[in-house]
């Protein structure tokens, strides 16, 4: 029944995120809207995090499951990537690595500046 | 038998649920990075359909049966960043000015070397949304007029690049900061780097998560604006 409950609450945010996907003309996707709507009512307390966190977190260690069928389909549209696929794949590593290495460096750069300020004050 | 195996929901759940807990068991019992849960699963799983001649076609099919759990299982990624979010309230800007820079580093990777290649337009297109997850990405590339199953194809190589070569990439990047670790994965590899940068630290996960839905907001915004 707490399962129950807490994946209705969780289905609510969800629905409530497709509404708002589909009425506004932004380029936002219900995922989106659903995580924002359900991290501003944790936030302002108004729905507390017990009334989601259990089965939120069976939902979340769930995901990486919901990646495999997708990863099957890649046998689907093989014939579209034959021919370009060295390409594809170079520019997939190469960005994958430029992005973790900009992001984490530009992060960490200024927070130590952010951690000497903390220190000062 | 076949007429059994293909037609039965049940039995691609079960096939894709074992594929795995193979996956995770091997990648315990042999720490290579490339040793990805979901990317030994995926090809299990791949064989064992060639084997009993069940059609890719009717296994996606079935595995739609639990796959539309997708949209609220990215939802619930703001219980991590809610139960973390007063720690990071101090370290926002620079998380933000991070994933800002990486997102601008992603369209820029991508786009650059497509046009250098040549690439088709449908094809950089749906390669645009790839460090983003899933259910945006796919949002982002049809919207934009590319292939939504070559974008997902890309997004989980991108998450399965990132979550297992990340820590390696922390290391020799020097990448001490939890919170500098979390952004990264999160940019990088969406929700696939978040579950890997869980195992790091709960900081780590939650500023992953954060970067995630910033990521994927401004690339969702940006992809039209620019292409």
């Amino acid at each position: 029944m707490r399962y129950l409950r807490q994946f209705l609450w969780i289905i609510g945010f969800t629905l409530a995120g497709e509404a708002l996907h589909a009425a506004l003309p932004l380029p936002i996707p219900a995922a989106v809207w659903g995580l924002v709507l359900l991290f501003l009512a944790l936030e302002s307390g108004l729905l507390p995090v017990g009334a989601v966190a259990d089965c939120g977190q069976f939902l979340l260690g769930l995901m990486p499951l919901l990646f495999i069928a997708p990863a099957v389909g890649l046998v689907d549209i093989w014939p579209m990537l034959a021919p370009v696929w060295p390409a594809v794949l170079g520019i997939i590593v190469l960005s994958t690595v430029v992005v973790f290495a900009v992001a984490g460096k530009v992060t960490q750069a200024l927070l130590g500046r952010g951690g000497k300020e903390g220190r000062d004050d | 038998m076949t007429d059994f195996f293909s037609s039965s929901t049940l039995f691609a759940i079960a096939l894709t649920f074992c594929a795995f807990e193979l996956g995770r068991l091997c990648q315990q019992k042999l720490r290579l990075p490339i040793f990805n849960p979901i990317l030994i699963a995926a090809v299990l799983t791949a064989v064992v359909l060639a084997a009993a001649g069940i059609p890719n076609e009717l296994y996606q099919r079935h595995c739609e049966a639990f796959s539309w759990l997708l949209t609220p299982a990215t939802v619930c990624l703001a219980i991590p960043l809610h139960a973390q979010f007063r720690r990071l309230r101090h370290d926002l800007p620079a998380i933000l000015a991070g994933v800002a820079a990486g997102t601008l580093a992603s369209l820029g990777c991508v786009w650059g070397p497509a046009a250098l290649c040549r690439l088709d337009a449908v094809l950089t297109l749906s390669l645009l949304p790839k460090s983003i997850t899933t259910a945006m990405g796919i949002a982002v590339s049809e919207a934009a007029g590319g292939a939504p199953a070559l974008t997902t194809a890309a997004i989980i190589l991108t998450g399965i690049l990132g979550s297992a070569f990340g820590p390696q990439l922390c290391r020799l990047l020097r990448l001490r900061h939890p919170a500098a670790q979390g952004a990264a994965f999160g940019t990088a590899a969406h929700v696939i780097g978040t579950s890997k940068a869980a195992e790091l630290s709960q900081t780590a996960e939650a500023v992953s998560s954060l970067a995630l839905v910033v990521a994927g907001v401004l690339t969702a915004v940006l992809c039209p604006v620019l292409f």
